[in-house]
């Protein structure tokens, strides 16, 4: 992306997207989104960025009571999305603090989702039936994890080396550790669905620290716009933005 | 006890694009509407923080509340049936706007053989063509007579688009000019050019330019953000309810839209329906809204839930193939191939309907004598912006997670394409919606019950697509060609689809269909129900193009009846 291109003018905005000035999509929404454009196109260096999250309010745990628990998930979720050469992995993005944030909230109680019994074991077709909340399903998960880890290996689960760990997280991913109330195999794709999810939402959830994840996959976060360069043949590379940045 | 308000001419249940198509006519000609919403009112200005994966694809922020009201779901009438307890394969919309707000926008018309197809098929291929258990039937309306509904809604909503060459004729041309054509459509086009096929730019709900509409209404040029599918537009680009038929209603001052109002039953006396009872889901009182006519326009599911509720109608029996309510619930096959490529594109941008497609293996468009599947599927590629939580993509021999899948999800996600087919699926004698007699609604009324499965036509005319699919996605140079799995049970699990059809179906015949061709009850004459559940059968397109049109259709009808009153057929 050239350096013209990287924040629309509010003149080119009004142009380009077709709204008249005087016509009246919610004036303060059109307010914002020209506000947002104008105000990140100067730079901002790694350190600077970095510095301004530090200041921000810190993260912290309201899920997990046990520090034991927390670095069960931390290390399972990091042999799902290690550190390499590409860049951090689920522990630096802090997928952990995303996870355990969620829980806390909506996603671990399953507040929008239908959990009135009777419950039955159903056919794979059929779709979740536990009546499990997520939240439980990670507590009795991560205490499986670990239960495994005491069973094969006589030591805890983060006192394993890497490959012992895969070997445990392999067994929970084909169904073959058997837990309460819900199969391994749908915890593990839990776990794996919400280690990304943490990786690459909106670091304004808590995971994704820095971008980074994005700034792996290539992926821009929220831009107004890419009508000026949607018909290019040459790949573009885009500064990323996370929401906050319309935050004034 | 309900407190009863005054009576209305017209009341809707549901405003999304029918309710809000069937509120502006009606209104404009100087009824009196109300229409009864049961999630929130929204609008463009809540979009402005629209570009969150996490909460609107993810955690479905403006779908329907299941711990409130979903449906049981079982493949085979032998089987128990049990609650979606999560959102899945399809998504059911809430909320003013409806699935109207988030949806991508493919407006298509079907094509003049699906209207007809029973007589046609039986015509061209004899009466054995169509397989036991296979309930297809003729609309009782033509391609032609519906063609002007279609010229409307397509004017309303400002479709950007050119003429299929291979579909029904048009008397006009798409209100404004296609989207722009990208590097990604180019290679779709030009390897479906090259194969002999007939592609065409999809006709898109997000606006190429900026637009008035008939009614005076703007809908503004697409930015190409990548947040469509999913999400509503914080530019009032991507037309939907909120932005058209809505506020044309509204200005008319003859229309009232009542969010958080829950409608639990239609009333009936003799063989009139005299309004609706409905519950304020904030202050849970209860009214009764008295209308010279009522006009079901929620989703397909609950248009056919609050008929089954209310006794009104004959439930449809697999047993005898009698009765008509819940019968021929259809779905789609979601066939294609996806393929990896050695350079990177720019996934992550996009519009919902920014894509081109060919009929080619639709429709009755190629000859059936020799296949073991009727109709066809739409053969697509849409560049709508991929996000990197739902996005990915590995070759299959590469693991879920760890190293190799980091880097490998990492490298290809702007470097693969997906060609899909979108297949019809035909009416069967086993799948069907009813009530289910366990589980209930917040209300404590009855889940609605769908029982369905593929059937061998689904399968076949799945493999057929998805290898039509890899042919090509292999000629517009993938290095590494992944066909879609062959499908065996329908899974209620990973998304598919929000294309569900039928089970108010329109027709003819009132001992074959629960509707006539104005969309209008056989079994009462001041009731009417309109969307997707009119459908007999399910075709290779989106629906909402269909929906659309036949909304205008239920609108004139029901200004006719109010003047005129009884059957309109």
């Amino acid at each position: 992306m050239t350096e013209k291109d990287k924040g629309l003018s509010r003149r080119d905005f009004l142009k380009r997207s077709g709204i008249v000035t005087g016509t009246l999509v919610g004036g303060g929404l059109l307010g914002g989104v020209i506000g947002y454009n104008a105000r990140n196109n100067t730079e901002t260096s790694p350190e600077e960025t970095r510095e301004k999250a530090r200041q921000i309010s810190p993260k912290g745990r309201k899920f997990f009571t046990r520090d034991a628990d927390f670095k069960i998930l931390s290390q399972a979720t990091e042999r799902i999305f290690p550190k390499d050469d590409l860049g951090p992995g689920a522990i630096e993005l802090g997928v952990p603090y995303f996870i355990d944030n969620q829980l806390a909230g909506a996603y671990g109680m399953n507040s929008r989702e239908y959990m009135q019994g009777p419950f039955f074991v159903g056919k794979e077709t059929q779709g979740y039936q536990s009546p499990l909340t997520r939240a439980e399903i990670f507590s009795v998960g991560i205490a499986a994890l670990d239960n495994e880890a005491q069973k094969r290996f006589k030591k805890s689960f983060t006192d394993l080396e890497g490959g012992q760990m895969d070997e445990i997280l392999t067994a929970f991913q084909k169904g073959e550790v058997k837990l309460n109330g819900v199969t391994s195999s749908f915890f593990f794709t839990l776990l794996r669905s919400a280690t990304l999810e943490g990786a690459y939402s909106d670091p304004i959830y808590g995971g994704n620290n820095n971008m980074d994840g994005w700034k792996m996959k290539n992926f821009p976060g929220h831009q107004a716009a890419y009508i000026n360069v949607i018909e290019s043949d040459k790949f573009q590379k885009i500064k990323p933005q996370s929401l906050s940045s319309m935050d004034h | 006890m309900a407190k009863t308000l005054d009576k209305v001419d017209v009341v809707t249940v549901g405003v999304g694009w029918t309710g809000g198509i069937v509120a502006a006519e009606c209104a404009k000609a100087g009824l009196k509407v109300v229409g009864l919403e049961r999630g929130r009112k929204r609008g463009t200005e809540d979009y402005l923080r629209i570009h969150d994966e996490y909460r609107y694809a993810i955690r479905y922020e403006l779908m329907q509340d299941l711990s409130k009201e979903t449906i049981t779901f079982r493949n085979t009438r032998k089987e128990r049936a049990l609650p979606m307890r999560q959102m899945g394969s399809f998504l059911l919309g809430e909320g003013l706007g409806g699935s109207g707000t988030h949806w991508n926008g493919w407006t298509f018309r079907f094509l003049p053989y699906d209207f007809e197809i029973k007589s046609q098929t039986e015509k061209k291929y004899g009466k054995n063509k169509i397989k036991e258990g296979f309930q297809l039937q003729d609309w009782g309306i033509t391609y032609d007579e519906i063609e002007p509904y279609y010229d409307q809604f397509e004017k309303t909503a400002g479709i950007s688009g050119e003429a299929n060459p291979l579909g029904g004729k048009r008397k006009n041309e798409y209100p404004t000019p296609p989207m722009k054509m990208t590097p990604i459509l180019e290679k779709f086009k030009k390897a479906t050019t090259d194969k002999g096929y007939n592609p065409y730019m999809m006709p898109s709900g997000n606006l190429s330019e900026t637009y008035k509409n008939p009614d005076g209404e703007t809908i503004y040029a697409c930015q190409y953000c990548g947040f469509c599918e999913r999400f509503g537009c914080e530019y009032g680009a991507k037309s939907t309810p909120e932005v058209t038929v809505v506020p044309t209603a509204v200005k008319t001052g003859n229309f009232e839209v009542r969010t958080n109002s829950n409608v639990v039953e239609v009333l009936k006396q003799g063989d009139k329906v005299t309004g609706v009872r409905y519950i304020d889901t904030l202050t849970k009182e209860e009214f009764i809204q008295p209308a010279e006519t009522v006009v079901l326009t929620s989703y397909v599911l609950n248009n056919a839930k609050l008929l089954m509720i209310s006794d009104i109608g004959t439930p449809y029996d697999p047993d005898t193939g009698r009765g008509t309510l819940g019968k021929n619930y259809c779905y789609q096959i979601n066939a294609g191939a996806t393929g990896f490529f050695d350079e990177q594109m720019n996934t992550f941008m996009g519009a919902g309907a920014l894509g081109m497609y060919m009929d080619d293996f639709n429709g009755d468009n190629f000859d059936h004598s020799k296949e073991d599947f009727l109709h066809g599927a739409g053969i697509w590629i849409v560049q709508s912006g991929t996000r990197p939580i739902s996005s990915n993509p590995v070759p299959p021999d590469v693991p879920l997670w760890g190293e190799e899948f980091k880097k490998a999800s990492i490298h290809y996600y702007t470097r693969t394409l997906f060609v899909g087919g979108q297949g019809a699926t035909l009416p069967h004698r086993e799948n069907y919606l009813s009530l289910d007699t366990t589980y209930k609604d917040a209300f404590g009324l009855p889940l609605l019950q769908m029982t369905y499965n593929f059937t061998d036509q689904d399968r076949a005319l799945h493999q057929f697509a998805t290898d039509r699919s890899a042919e090509i996605i292999k000629e517009m140079g993938a290095k590494e060609v992944v066909p879609s799995n062959a499908i065996s049970d329908y899974d209620i699990v990973p998304y598919q689809t929000t294309h569900n059809t039928g089970g108010t179906i329109m027709g003819s015949d009132p001992d074959t269909s629960v509707v006539n061709n104005y969309l209008q009850h056989w079994d009462a004459d001041n009731l009417f129900v309109v969307g997707a559940g009119n459908f007999p059968h399910n075709s290779g397109y989106n629906p909402t193009g269909t929906v659309g049109a036949l909304a205008y259709r239920c609108a004139e009808g029901v200004i006719k009846y109010s003047k005129n009153g009884g059957s309109l057929v």
